[in-house]
C-alpha cells in the first residue's frame, strides 16, 4: 500500500537562518506585528510503498537523514500527510 | 610532470578555468566525468566550481552520491590530494570529506568580490607553500559560503590546525572568518575563493597561484 508521508526539514536550533530573519524583517511594514521566531525551511511531499504507516514513516525519515537534509545544519522531521 | 584531475559533474562551470591554471603550472590535466568509477593514475584531484546537479536541494547534496565521489572518498582517504574549490568545497562537505557545512550568505545576496584571505595554516596541500600570516586577495562568487559547525567541530579545527585560509573582512558570515579548511590530514582541503581564477596579474592577480602551485607539487600519497 502507498502511504502519503511529508517530511518536514528545519535549521537545527543555535544554527543561523538569513532567510527566516529577512522574512521576519519585513512583516511589519506590511502591517504584521507581533511575529517573532521566524524560520525558514523546505518540506518534501511523497507517496511510499510499505506494509503500514510506521514503516512509511521509518523509510521516510531513513532518506530524509540520508538526502533530503544535511544533518550537519538541518533536522528532518517525517509525517503522514493526506492523499492528493 | 604531475597529472591532476578536474571531476566535471553536470553543471560545473569553473573546469576550464581549473584546466587552465594546472597548464600554466605545467601540470598536465584532464577532465574526469561525474560517471567515472576509476580515477587512479592522478597524482591530485579537483572538485571545481559551479552548480553540480542544479544545486537541487542543496549545493553538493546530490554531487556527492555521483559514482565518481565513491573513487575520490577512497583516493582521499589514501592520502591523494584532493581540492574542493567552491561548488567542490559544498561537495566535501556534503561528502563528509571535509567537516562542516556551507550555508546562504549572511545577508542573502550573491557575492562576486575579491577578498583579501589570511594564510592561517601551511599544513594542507593547498597552503604548503605560502606563509602564515600572509595576505592573498583572491575572488569570491558564490551564495552559499558561509561556513558552519558546531562548537566542538569548531574547537577540532583549532586544535588541529584545519583551518587553512581566513577571510580578512568577513564577507558572508562565515564561522570564525574562515574562508577554506582542511581535513586532519591536510591532503583533502575545500575553499569558497576561486585561486584558479587569480593566476594572471593581466587579469587582475596572481595570488592564487602560490597556493595551487602549493597544491599541485604537493607530495604525492603524503599525509
Amino acid at each position: 500500500m502507498n502511504y502519503p508521508v511529508i517530511v518536514d526539514v528545519t535549521l537545527r536550533q543555535g544554527i543561523a537562518d538569513p532567510e527566516g530573519a529577512t522574512i521576519e524583517r519585513a512583516l511589519p511594514a506590511l502591517g504584521f506585528t507581533g511575529v517573532t521566531h521566524m524560520r525558514a525551511g523546505k518540506s518534501f511531499r511523497m507517496d511510499i510503498e510499505a506494509p503500514d504507516e510506521a514503516s512509511a514513516l521509518e523509510k521516510a525519515t531513513a532518506l530524509a537523514e540520508r538526502l533530503l537534509s544535511n544533518p550537519v545544519i538541518e533536522n528532518a522531521t517525517a509525517r503522514s500527510g493526506t492523499k492528493g | 610532470m604531475k597529472h591532476i584531475g578536474v571531476v566535471v559533474f553536470p553543471g560545473s562551470n569553473c573546469e576550464y578555468d581549473a584546466l587552465a591554471a594546472m597548464g600554466v603550472l605545467g601540470a598536465q590535466a584532464d577532465f574526469i566525468w561525474h560517471s567515472e568509477t576509476d580515477i587512479s593514475g592522478y597524482d591530485g584531484v579537483i572538485l571545481p566550481g559551479g552548480f553540480a546537479h542544479g544545486d537541487y536541494l542543496r549545493p553538493g547534496a546530490l554531487a556527492r552520491f555521483s559514482p565518481v565521489m565513491t573513487a575520490v572518498a577512497e583516493f582521499a582517504n589514501s592520502g591523494g590530494a584532493v581540492l574542493g574549490i567552491c561548488n567542490g568545497f559544498q561537495v566535501l562537505t556534503e561528502a563528509g570529506l571535509l567537516p562542516g557545512a556551507l550555508q546562504k550568505n549572511r545577508g542573502l545576496t550573491f557575492l562576486c568580490q575579491p577578498t583579501t584571505l589570511i594564510v592561517e595554516s601551511t599544513k594542507s596541500v593547498l597552503t604548503r607553500g605560502a606563509t602564515i600570516g600572509q595576505e592573498l586577495i583572491v575572488p569570491i562568487n558564490h551564495f552559499s559560503g558561509a561556513y558552519t559547525c558546531d562548537d566542538a567541530t569548531y574547537r577540532a579545527l583549532e586544535e588541529n590546525d584545519q583551518i587553512a585560509l581566513r577571510y580578512k573582512e568577513n564577507p558572508n558570515g562565515s564561522r570564525g572568518d574562515i574562508a577554506g579548511v582542511a581535513n586532519v590530514g591536510g591532503n583533502v582541503v575545500g575553499l569558497m575563493p576561486h585561486p584558479e581564477r587569480a593566476m594572471s596579474n593581466l587579469l587582475g592577480g596572481a595570488d592564487g597561484r602560490v597556493l595551487l602551485e602549493g597544491f599541485v607539487n604537493a607530495p604525492v600519497g603524503a599525509r
